[in-house]
């Protein structure tokens, strides 16, 4: 005896051609995804322009291209600020991309590292004899990736975003193809990115399955209108994207693959990703849980991200201390740098997500400049990066070891530049909430890191043996074949260095910018 | 008037632009840049003392600009009688480090970081905004760092690191306080957000609780600088390692941010927690006194008996201050002023002796005073001078440090005083050792001082005496501003009443 099943019921209509025809799409608003559009025509057309070329295309052609794409995508963001200023914030396609003041900072923040990764990859490519334009069209689609992830107001497009972005540069990261740790780099990064997505996705799933939604503007709705009376799936989904997140952002206790990868991925992917990725991740990570579950789940996220931060900040510090090879330091201490971040996201203000934009934009200048040096001290073959091969730069190339003296300084957090006062607005966010404890456990993490950019000084500078009772000025010779500095590197290294001191100088016009840019949730469109 | 603060940070500061901007090759234009701009630099400030108004009690010279409108952060600059004696120091001071001693290598960077050094110690000393004050608080490290760890001696890494480190830690929590002051205090008054010194200072609305973890917060950085004890084990290292140039501007100018912000942002701004720590804070100034003259005795290198020396003398400028009362503090400016003097003179003399002998071991050297006796004589009145012998600078300051202290905690006074006696012992013995006794062969091949370095030493020595038998243009000066500090605190604390010495009280009295 069977009981008769009850009949499924039809989740999705059937597509028949009339109903295909009578299916409404949402309108494209082609000028509001503007950014994102020119990065990523910009990359395929950069690939079909170099397929239908017969002769092999001289490497500045690519750079310059992808420059000139950068920079068009920052000029696209900036009508779209002016009307989000005067028009307020509004999302498109459906309710899926939000078009807001930090969509479009987060935008021009990847973009600007794209521009200056490009830079920097021009005469990496020329040294290590790999000329090609694979590279750049990956950064621009990893990066047109970042902007949908910024901008996105839906977990599906997020995700959508995240993994365009991820797969790039899982790619860009095992690109060396002569160096065995970049291929570990890339296969690290794959597997362990793959894994995080799939946190991410699950959380998304649970999410749904709680609020009835993948809308972050319906879902801040959603949890305004309605208690909900258990809310275990949420908590869950919650913790799973997180974790998707913490992947991302490389925090403690999810940041396992950030040494390694960083150590083993060519040091101009490096730079781009420790900037755009982060900033990408950033930005999705402040619009789910800043923008949607801000106002009705603070008290539940605000510890998890709060404990993330404290775990980044300390282990990240002291870990990078007891390195000896440079790239791997810095990894190390751009956990130590997310840990700040996240400080700022864990404020959960306006003025915790303003400090968060100006850390990153900050960092973007510094992490770049910094790794842009080690490229090229890296000299051919990418492979000089310990401590020792730093070993008396300043007697070699004083002005070099001066511009990194600068973003080690930076990043050290030293006063009048940028490093500075992106730390001081964190900490303001911080105390603003009354967390005094999690202010002073940065600013004492900030001093346990700083020992790590005095080291690479140290190195740099003092490199004549202790205890030799007078310095002599030529007993730290600068070891291995000179160091050349090529032109589109020094351009990206002057960019840099400009944005890093101009911050700490004069931050009006940037923190102008960064106070506008709050994440404001629209929905419909 | 109001550039008058402006020009003196900003020519040092055009001095590294026109050292970076001259090549390498052109080494022998570097020094004198930076002299130039040094000496720019000390005249502007010696036209601001002419300038200065004697009575005034408040700041002069007063430059306004925004710097973080949306904050409240304004770069606020002014002198008052306290920051003057801290310019005039800081302006002579480093025109004499920079012109005494010469680097070894690199003059380039060398005289670049001399002059930010200046820069930066200028702003520190004059800059009435909180945020501007940590900026060069913390800016000034990294030239000191670079001038330990480049020209320094020995274990010049370990010593600038452990400067750098130490100072920074101090800061962490400085940063913190910093901002829970601005933001507790927009808060309780309703006014919106500042970081002005002044302002904050005439309406402090913060609870009693929430100052005094304030003043624990910027106190640990201030301690770290003074150096207190504990936290003074970074100051021997450093000073010791120091090329001449940055010893000198370690003790006579960095030491008394210190003290200048347990002044300044501690007795004046928050008066209330002051007074509240005010019994551990002479009791770590005792100890630090004592402490630091015992240990100065057993050193067998010259340079750390003087940096322990400092520690001493960094001591009673603590007790002064924080004996809250007008003697007290009148006696810690003089202090700091002629610490500065004298120390600075020291270490030029201990340099001196180096670049000649290549050692400042004391067992090394003897017998100096036959073949160098211009030296000798240099380094008996400096020495004499920080002993505190009557006549010379050291003894004013010290004595009113002590009348302040007797006023206000008799025993604490009396303990310190020993402190004085242990200075007679450990200079006078090293000077015996090094001086007298029989010249071996090193010793009787040393030439004597040359024509530019007694040229160097006669103004400082001159300076000695001077300050000595007059230092009324000085306390003239500051004494106003002093004397607003401390009704201040008798202002904003009920129930408390500075202390007067009984001495002074019964000869006011007996004039009646």
């Amino acid at each position: 005896m069977h009981l008769q099943a009850p009949d499924p019921m039809p989740v999705l209509p059937e597509l028949t051609a009339e109903s295909a025809a009578a299916l409404t799409t949402p309108e494209i608003v082609w000028s509001s995804i503007a950014p994102a559009l020119i990065l990523i025509l910009g990359g395929i057309l950069l690939l079909t322009v170099v397929s239908l070329v017969r002769r092999t295309l001289p490497s500045w052609f690519h750079a310059t291209w992808t420059v000139v794409v950068a920079s068009g995508a920052i000029a696209a963001t900036i009508p779209l600020w002016n009307r989000v200023q005067d028009e307020g914030p509004s999302s498109v396609m459906a309710g899926t991309v939000g078009l807001d003041g930090f969509s479009l900072f987060a935008t021009g923040v990847i973009a600007a590292s794209v521009l200056l990764g490009a830079l920097l990859l021009e005469g990496y490519l020329r040294r290590e004899d790999m000329v090609g334009p694979e590279w750049y069209v990956l950064m621009l689609l990893s990066a047109s990736g970042g902007v949908v992830m910024a901008s996105a107001n839906d977990l599906i497009v997020l995700f959508l975003g995240l993994e365009i972005l991820s797969v790039s540069v899982y790619v860009l990261a095992a690109m060396h193809m002569r160096r065995e740790s970049s291929q570990e780099a890339g296969i690290k990064y794959f597997v362990m990115g793959a894994f995080s997505s799939a946190f991410l996705l699950y959380g998304i799933a649970f999410t749904y399955g709680a609020t009835g939604s993948t809308n972050l503007a319906d879902i801040q709705t959603f949890l305004a209108d309605n208690v909900l009376v258990d809310d275990g799936l949420l908590l869950a989904g919650l913790a799973l994207m997180l974790v998707g997140f913490g992947f991302k952002v490389a925090a403690v206790p999810f940041h396992m693959w950030a040494p390694d990868v960083y150590q083993g991925s060519p040091t101009p992917v490096t730079a781009f990703m420790a900037a755009a990725v982060k900033t990408a991740a950033f930005a999705g990570l402040l619009r789910v849980f800043v923008a949607a579950f801000g106002p009705t789940y603070r008290d539940e996220w605000i510890p998890m991200v709060a404990a993330l931060a404290v775990l980044s900040l300390l282990v990240g510090a002291v870990m990078a201390i007891m390195q000896t090879n440079v790239k791997r330091m810095l990894a190390y201490s751009s956990i130590s740098h997310a840990g700040f971040i996240l400080l700022g996201v864990s404020a959960a203000s306006d003025a915790g997500v303003a400090a968060a934009l100006f850390y990153l934009l900050a960092y973007t200048f510094m992490v770049v400049g910094t790794f842009g040096v080690a490229t090229l001290i890296g000299r051919t073959g990418d492979g000089r990066h310990d401590l020792a091969d730093y070993r008396g730069l300043y007697r070699d190339r004083p002005g070099l070891a001066l511009v990194l003296t600068v973003f080690l300084l930076a990043q050290a957090g030293i006063p009048l530049t940028g490093g500075f006062l992106a730390k001081f607005y964190v900490v303001g966010a911080v105390v603003d909430q009354g967390q005094y404890a999690l202010a002073v456990i940065a600013m004492v993490s900030a001093v346990i890191a700083a020992y790590l950019y005095l080291k690479i000084i140290i190195s740099m500078y003092f490199a004549a043996p202790e205890g030799a009772a007078e310095v002599q000025a030529d007993v730290d010779e600068f070891a291995g074949p000179p160091v050349r500095i090529p032109a589109a590197a020094a351009v990206a290294l002057a960019i840099a260095l400009v944005g890093t001191v101009a911050l700490g100088i004069v931050p009006g016009p940037a923190t102008g910018l960064t106070n506008d840019a709050t994440a404001e949730l629209t929905s419909g469109g | 008037m109001g550039a008058v603060i402006p020009v003196m940070i900003l020519l040092p500061v055009l001095g590294v632009v026109l050292i970076g901007l001259t090549p390498r090759s052109r080494s022998e234009l570097f020094r004198p840049i930076a002299i130039l701009a040094s000496a720019g630099t000390a005249a502007v400030a010696g036209y601001m003392f002419t300038q200065f108004r004697t009575g005034d009690p408040g700041y002069q010279f007063v430059f306004d600009r925004s710097w973080i409108p949306e904050l409240g952060i304004n770069l606020t600059f002014g002198i008052d009688g306290i920051s003057l004696i801290l310019v005039l120091l800081s302006a002579f001071i480093f025109l004499v480090a920079i012109v005494g001693p010469m680097p070894t290598h690199d003059p380039k960077p060398y005289y670049a970081m001399l002059l930010i050094l200046q820069a930066g110690s200028i702003g520190v000393f004059t800059t009435t905004d909180l945020l501007v004050f940590f900026v060069f608080f913390e800016v000034v490290l990294v030239p000191l760092y670079f001038l330990i760890g480049m020209w320094g001696h020995g274990r010049r890494t370990y010593a600038a690191t452990k400067f750098f480190l130490y100072t920074m830690f101090g800061s962490a929590t400085m940063l913190v306080g910093i901002f829970a002051l601005a933001i507790t205090q927009a808060n309780a008054s309703g006014d919106p957000i500042t970081f002005s010194i002044p302002e904050i200072t005439e309406n402090l609305a913060i609870s009693t609780s929430t100052g005094r973890w304030i003043f624990v917060a910027l106190g640990l950085a201030f301690a770290v600088k003074v150096p207190l004890f504990p936290l003074h084990t970074w100051l021997p290292d450093a000073h010791t390692e120091a090329p001449t140039a940055g010893s000198i501007d370690l003790a006579a100018v960095l030491l008394k941010f210190g003290t200048y912000g347990f002044l300044r942002l501690g007795l004046q701004m928050l008066p209330e927690a002051a007074v509240w720590a005010a019994p551990v804070m002479m009791t770590l100034g005792v100890i630090g006194i004592t402490y630091g003259a015992i240990v100065a005795a057993m050193q067998r290198d010259l340079k750390r008996i003087i940096a322990f020396s400092s520690v001493a003398h960094l001591g009673f400028i603590v007790l002064g201050v924080f004996s809250v009362t007008t003697e007290g503090l009148d006696g810690s400016l003089l202090v700091v002023l002629n610490h500065g003097i004298t120390t600075g003179a020291l270490f030029l003399l201990i340099g001196m002796i180096y670049e000649r002998r290549h050692t400042r071991d004391i067992s090394k050297l003897t017998g100096m005073q036959r073949s160098a006796p211009i030296l000798a004589a240099f380094f008996t009145i400096s020495m004499f001078a920080s002993i505190g012998l009557p006549g010379l600078n050291g003894f004013p300051g010290e004595f009113l440090s002590l009348l302040g202290a007797f006023a206000a905690a008799r025993w604490w006074a009396v303990a310190a005083v020993t402190g004085i006696i242990f200075a007679a012992v450990y200079l006078l013995w090293a000077y015996q050792r090094v001086f007298h006794g029989p010249a071996d062969e090193a010793t009787l091949r040393m030439p004597d001082l040359k024509p530019r370095e007694i040229g160097l030493m006669v103004p400082l020595v001159a300076l000695m005496f001077f300050l000595g038998f007059y230092p009324t243009p000085l306390i003239d000066r500051m004494e106003p501003s002093v004397q607003a500090v401390i009704d201040h605190v008798e202002e904003s604390v009920p129930g408390f009443e500075a202390p007067v010495p009984q001495t002074a009280a019964h000869e006011a009295q007996g004039g009646h």
